[in-house]
Order: structure tokens, then C-alpha cells, then sequence
């Protein structure tokens, strides 16, 4: 296996003609995990895994059943009924429409001005890029609990309690979007294209459009779903402007269900599936480029 | 210009400077002079404004939702100001600061703001910087490991809080049942201080470990591979090699990641609230895990005081300053010292 390839003496003798150098030192030399790596990795995966598991698990249980010890390991038979009835008590349909709409529309929203936005920082000169682009980062360091109140007094004055524009409108702007498409657009676009397409006589709006874009269109499809993950997950502001009877999004809605006075485990648990199955899907699907699109974000350029 | 542009030169992808073009001259001279002085105006006003058109959204909204709350917050911080009539406001000083200075509460809240803080993110990037060591060796199924990862990260707080509430139950919780096997009584997550605040973290450490691992993982893959074959040249075992290469390459992503953990500690609010059994904004029946996020919310929409709240807010931020400045500090000492 992989462990014999860390000791170089084993593989010396079966190959002697290729000069082999010290495993360190060759180049590109990552060199191979041994079983230790392994068996943290497995543990590490089980313990990241093992909460959404369970959650299923218990979700297809009777409330009964959770309050027994030892606890349940292997799922029931009430799945498909408590699925059934959290969404209809969590009236999750109408929350899945709305947390669709809001994070889709931020998620485009975002995608949109950062890139434009950050290709402006990465190749345009401009008098105060540095010190705009100084803004942009500090702005990440403000925390969102201190924008609530006033954005709550604005949202009350404007009559939006409960409805969606009051979650939406706040969450247009992501600092780190643009850090995320500058980062990005610094390697991915090479100033002679741009300097091509200026000779050529394009516009800048031009440039963006059959330039910018295309070269970004990778970068943008990670930070799009960055975005809706993180939008679709965003708990404190809609938690305070949507109620659970007006137009609640998914975590507000999944939220509420543990918050009944006689609160049914298995139904909350069927509710938390409910809530995050989606998003589980996604990252089955895409999570290769979410990951590559996370490293390429914390890269500094 | 275009039409015949187009008709003489076919290939128009490649046509803007090519040598192919037709003769000027069948334009007169000076209206094709006029043009360009036309076009080249327009140009450079292009290229001069476009940035700003290009950055000013994200300033824009910024500004009407990022800068102008922030200083209304403080503004209202000054004013008592109740939920039910928001826009009634009525001078009062620093009166909303000396009263939740006064409350025991709020320095309860502060305290475990900061325990909790430091039990959630230093275990969280410490393992973090473990599993990125051990994600950057040749592995099978790398991607494997990423993925799962990251499955955390896309589970929200709502549902993740409810899950552990869950397993870390009195009675018929995993973790207690898991715990009587190694001779350990059960363990009251949810009202004794410790336990609770553990369990909160725990919630916290378990969503972002992963997304840390690979933030730092990312920056171990920058790092040239030439330092290592020197360091090994130079005869470094591979824990020396860790040591003074790549924890010395990292400083800035590790900055990076306290910095940004900080922030994330110091609003801790979806966890604790949905970990309380009373369904209570209050952190736990004695107040043992409420954090300053909660604090804010109790003062605010619960007891209906957003005055008060914005001054909890305020000196969230300026907290937050003083450990970004001392953030700062220390790192300029490490830089001048290495």
C-alpha cells in the first residue's frame, strides 16, 4: 500500500536503475500519507458526518422512541410521516419558495457587482483603488449585529415586517465577494487580452461583457453558490424582521419547530433534514468546485 | 465603418488592427480626423470613469446598509428608544451605557462571550492546521475528505443547534450514553455552566473545523516546494520542516483566520438560543452560556429596549477594535522579530 512508498530503502532494491533521491527532496515531492493520516481522516469524516446522520435517524423515529435509552442507531419506519407532517406544520413549501427567491436574487445580485467591482480592483488603475479596496476589506471586520437595530427601524418604517425585500435588500453587498473575484481575476485574466480588446476599440462595458465574464464565468459559479449557501443558512436578520407565520425562510421556519410547547423530537428532526437536505445535495454535487472555489478565495495575492 | 470593415476583412475576430484594412482615404481626411478627436474623447472619459462605475454599487449599498446602520446605532445608542414605537426617540446620554455597564447580566454575557470564544476557536484551528498538514500529504480520495468536510459548513445553525440538542442530552442523549461506558455519570449539558458552554462550542467547532482546514490547507499548497528540499538538504525532520517552514509561510492566513474567528465569537447567537431548553433568549435558566449576541437580543426585542441594545452593540464593536489593534500589535512584533 501507500505506507511502503514512505520508506525509500523498501522500493530501492525492485528498481535499481532509476536513480531514486531522497523522497523529500524530489520535485513537486508531496510525499504520501501513512495509515495514521488514514485512520484521522476516517474518524474526522465519521464525526463530521455522523450529526446529519443521526438526524435522519431520528427522524424516522416516534418522539417515544428518542426518549429511551440507549438512544436509536439504525433508522425506523416513521420517515416518510414525519417528513410529511413537519412540512406541513413548519408550512416549509412556502418557506422553501421563499428561501429559493431570496437567496437566488442576493446570490445573482452579488455575483454581478462583485465581478465587476473586482475586476476594477485587480486590472483597472483608478485614483483610490487602494484605499477603496482598504474599505472593502475593513468592512468585513463590521459585525452585522451592529447594522440590525437601524435596518430593523428602516424595515419597520417601511412597513416590510415579513415580507422578503427586508431580507433581501441588506444582503446584496458580501465585501468578501469582491475580495473573492479580485483574488481571482488578478490570475485568471491576463492584461493583454484586455489591452487586445482596448486596441480592438471595446468599451469597458465591452471588455466586462466579452472579456470579464467569460474568463470569470468559473470563480463566478463558486462565489454564486458560496452565496446561496450562505444566504440560505443566514439566521439572525431573518430570524428578527420574517415571523413564522408571515413569510418565513427555511431556518426560521426550522427554527420554530423547536419551539412549540410540547415539542416532538423526531418531527423537529424531520424538520432539520427537511431544512438542510438541499443544500446537502448541492455540495454532493458540486463540492469539488465549492472547495476549490474556498482555497482559491484564501489565497492571498 | 463597420459594414465595410466587415465585407473586407472576414475573419472580424481578428480584424481590429490588421494590416488588411482598406485605405483610409476613402473617407475625407479631416471628417475621419474629427471622428477619431470624437472617439478618443469618449475614450478616455471611458477609461478614466468606468472603475468608479464599475466599484460604486458595492459602495452604494454599502453605504445605505453597512455605513449608515452603523452610525445610526450609535446614534440611537444615545436615545431611548422602545421596539413598539421605533421612531419615537428621546435624548438620554450615555444613560443606555452606564445602565448595562450597571447589570450583572451584561458582564455575565461578556464572560462567557469570551469563554466560549476561546473553547470554540482555538481547538477549532488547531485541529484545522492538524488536518490540513495531514490533507496536504499524496492521498487517495483527497477530494473524498474535502467534501465531507465542508458537510458542516452547509448545515445551518437551526438545524445543527437542534441536532445537538439532541445528542447531548441528560438523559437519553449519545453523548452520555457514549460516556457511561468509560465510567462518566451524566453530565448536565444544558444547565451547568461548563458542560453548556462546551456543548455550545462544540456546535460551533464541528461547523467550521472543515471550512478552516481547508483555508489553511490552500495556503500550505502555495507555500514553494524548494523550502522544504533545502530544509530536508539541510537534514530538518519532517516536524522541523513544520515548525520553521511552514507555520513561519502560514502567519498571514493564520492571522487571517484568528481574526475572522474573533468576529465570529463575538456574535455567537443562533447556537445558544436554539440550545436552550426554556426557548428562551436568556442563554440557560441561570444565564450560564448567554453570550453578548443574546444579551443584545433579550435587551432589544424582548425586553423591547433598542436603545439599550444599540449600546450593547457599540461596545461589541469596540471591543472588537481593541482586539483588532492588539491583533495588529502583536503581529508587527512577530514579523520584527523573525
Amino acid at each position: 500500500m501507500t505506507t511502503t512508498l514512505t520508506k525509500p530503502a523498501d522500493a530501492a532494491p525492485e528498481e535499481p536503475r532509476r536513480v531514486r533521491r531522497p523522497k523529500s527532496a524530489r520535485a513537486g515531492g508531496q510525499m504520501h500519507a501513512g495509515p495514521i493520516a488514514y485512520v484521522i481522516l476516517a474518524l474526522f469524516s465519521m464525526v463530521s458526518l455522523f450529526p446529519l446522520v443521526w438526524t435522519a435517524i431520528a427522524a424516522s423515529r416516534d418522539n417515544q422512541r428518542l426518549a429511551e435509552s440507549p438512544p436509536p442507531f439504525w433508522f425506523g419506519s416513521n420517515l416518510f410521516d414525519n417528513l410529511d407532517i413537519a412540512w406541513n406544520d413548519a408550512n416549509l413549501g412556502e418557506a422553501f419558495v421563499n428561501t429559493t427567491f431570496v437567496a437566488g436574487v442576493s446570490a445573482a445580485t452579488i455575483v454581478f457587482l462583485s465581478t465587476i467591482a473586482g475586476f476594477a480592483f485587480a486590472k483597472l488603475r483608478f485614483r483610490g483603488r487602494n484605499a477603496m479596496m482598504l474599505i472593502v476589506i475593513g468592512t468585513m471586520m463590521v459585525p452585522p449585529q451592529l447594522s440590525v437595530i437601524p435596518l430593523y427601524m428602516m424595515v419597520a418604517r417601511l412597513d416590510w415586517t415579513d415580507q422578503l425585500q427586508a431580507v433581501i435588500f441588506p444582503s446584496l453587498v458580501s465585501a468578501f465577494g469582491v475580495f473573492f473575484m479580485r483574488q481571482y481575476l488578478l490570475q485568471a485574466l491576463p492584461d493583454e487580452i484586455i489591452e487586445a480588446a482596448r486596441v480592438d476599440g471595446a468599451s469597458s462595458w465591452r471588455v466586462v461583457w466579452h472579456v470579464v465574464f467569460p474568463a470569470a464565468r468559473p470563480a463566478m459559479a463558486v462565489l454564486g453558490m458560496l452565496m446561496f449557501v450562505q444566504t440560505w443558512n443566514d439566521f439572525l436578520w431573518p430570524f428578527l424582521v420574517l415571523t413564522q407565520s408571515g413569510n418565513p425562510t427555511v431556518q426560521v421556519a426550522v427554527a420554530g419547530l423547536g419551539r412549540g410547547y410540547t415539542p416532538d423530537q423526531s418531527l423537529i428532526m424531520a424538520g432539520a433534514l427537511l431544512g438542510t437536505l438541499p443544500l446537502l445535495l448541492v455540495f454532493a454535487i458540486f463540492g469539488k468546485q465549492i472547495v476549490g472555489g474556498i482555497m482559491q478565495g484564501a489565497v492571498k495575492g | 465603418m463597420a459594414t465595410r470593415h466587415d465585407t473586407a476583412a472576414p475573419p472580424a475576430k481578428e480584424g481590429g488592427a490588421a494590416p488588411g484594412r482598406p485605405p483610409a482615404d476613402a473617407v475625407p481626411a479631416d471628417k475621419d480626423h474629427r471622428r477619431r478627436a470624437r472617439l478618443s474623447r469618449r475614450w478616455q472619459r471611458d477609461v478614466r470613469w468606468s472603475p468608479y462605475a464599475f466599484v460604486s454599487p458595492f459602495f452604494l449599498l454599502f453605504v445605505a446598509f453597512g455605513l449608515f446602520p452603523l452610525i445610526y446605532t450609535a446614534w440611537a445608542s444615545l436615545h431611548t428608544v422602545e421596539l413598539t414605537a421605533p421612531t419615537d426617540m428621546e435624548w438620554a446620554g450615555m444613560r443606555n451605557y452606564t445602565r448595562i455597564f450597571d447589570d450583572d447580566f451584561f458582564w455575565n454575557a461578556a464572560k462567557n462571550t469570551l469563554t466560549i470564544g476561546i473553547i470554540s476557536t482555538v481547538p477549532q484551528l488547531l485541529m484545522a492546521m492538524g488536518l490540513a498538514h495531514i490533507l496536504n500529504y499524496k492521498l487517495r480520495a483527497s477530494t473524498f475528505y474535502r467534501v465531507v468536510m465542508l458537510a458542516p459548513y452547509a448545515t445551518s445553525i437551526a438545524a445543527a443547534s437542534l441536532v445537538f440538542v439532541l445528542l447531548f442530552g441528560r438523559d437519553y442523549g449519545m453523548i452520555n450514553w457514549a460516556l457511561h461506558f468509560f465510567g462518566i455519570d451524566a453530565i448536565d449539558w444544558q444547565n451547568d455552566k461548563w458542560p453548556s458552554q462546551i456543548a455550545v462550542s462544540s456546535i460551533i467547532v464541528w461547523r467550521w473545523t472543515g471550512y478552516n482546514a481547508l483555508i489553511y490547507l490552500a495556503a500550505m499548497q502555495a507555500i514553494p516546494q524548494d523550502l522544504y528540499e533545502s530544509a530536508a538538504l539541510d537534514g530538518a525532520s519532517r516536524w522541523q520542516q513544520f515548525i520553521h517552514v511552514t507555520l513561519p509561510s502560514l502567519r498571514p492566513t493564520i492571522l487571517f483566520t484568528c481574526v475572522v474567528s474573533t468576529i465570529g465569537a463575538s456574535q455567537v447567537f443562533g447556537e445558544p438560543l436554539l440550545f436552550d431548553a426554556n426557548k428562551g433568549a436568556s442563554g440557560g435558566a441561570e444565564h450560564q452560556f448567554q453570550t453578548l449576541g443574546l444579551y443584545l437580543y433579550e435587551q432589544g426585542w424582548v425586553n423591547q429596549h433598542l436603545g439599550r441594545a444599540s449600546a450593547i452593540a457599540w461596545t461589541m464593536f469596540l471591543i472588537l477594535i481593541v482586539v483588532g489593534i492588539v491583533n495588529y500589535v502583536i503581529s508587527r512584533r512577530l514579523r520584527a522579530s523573525s
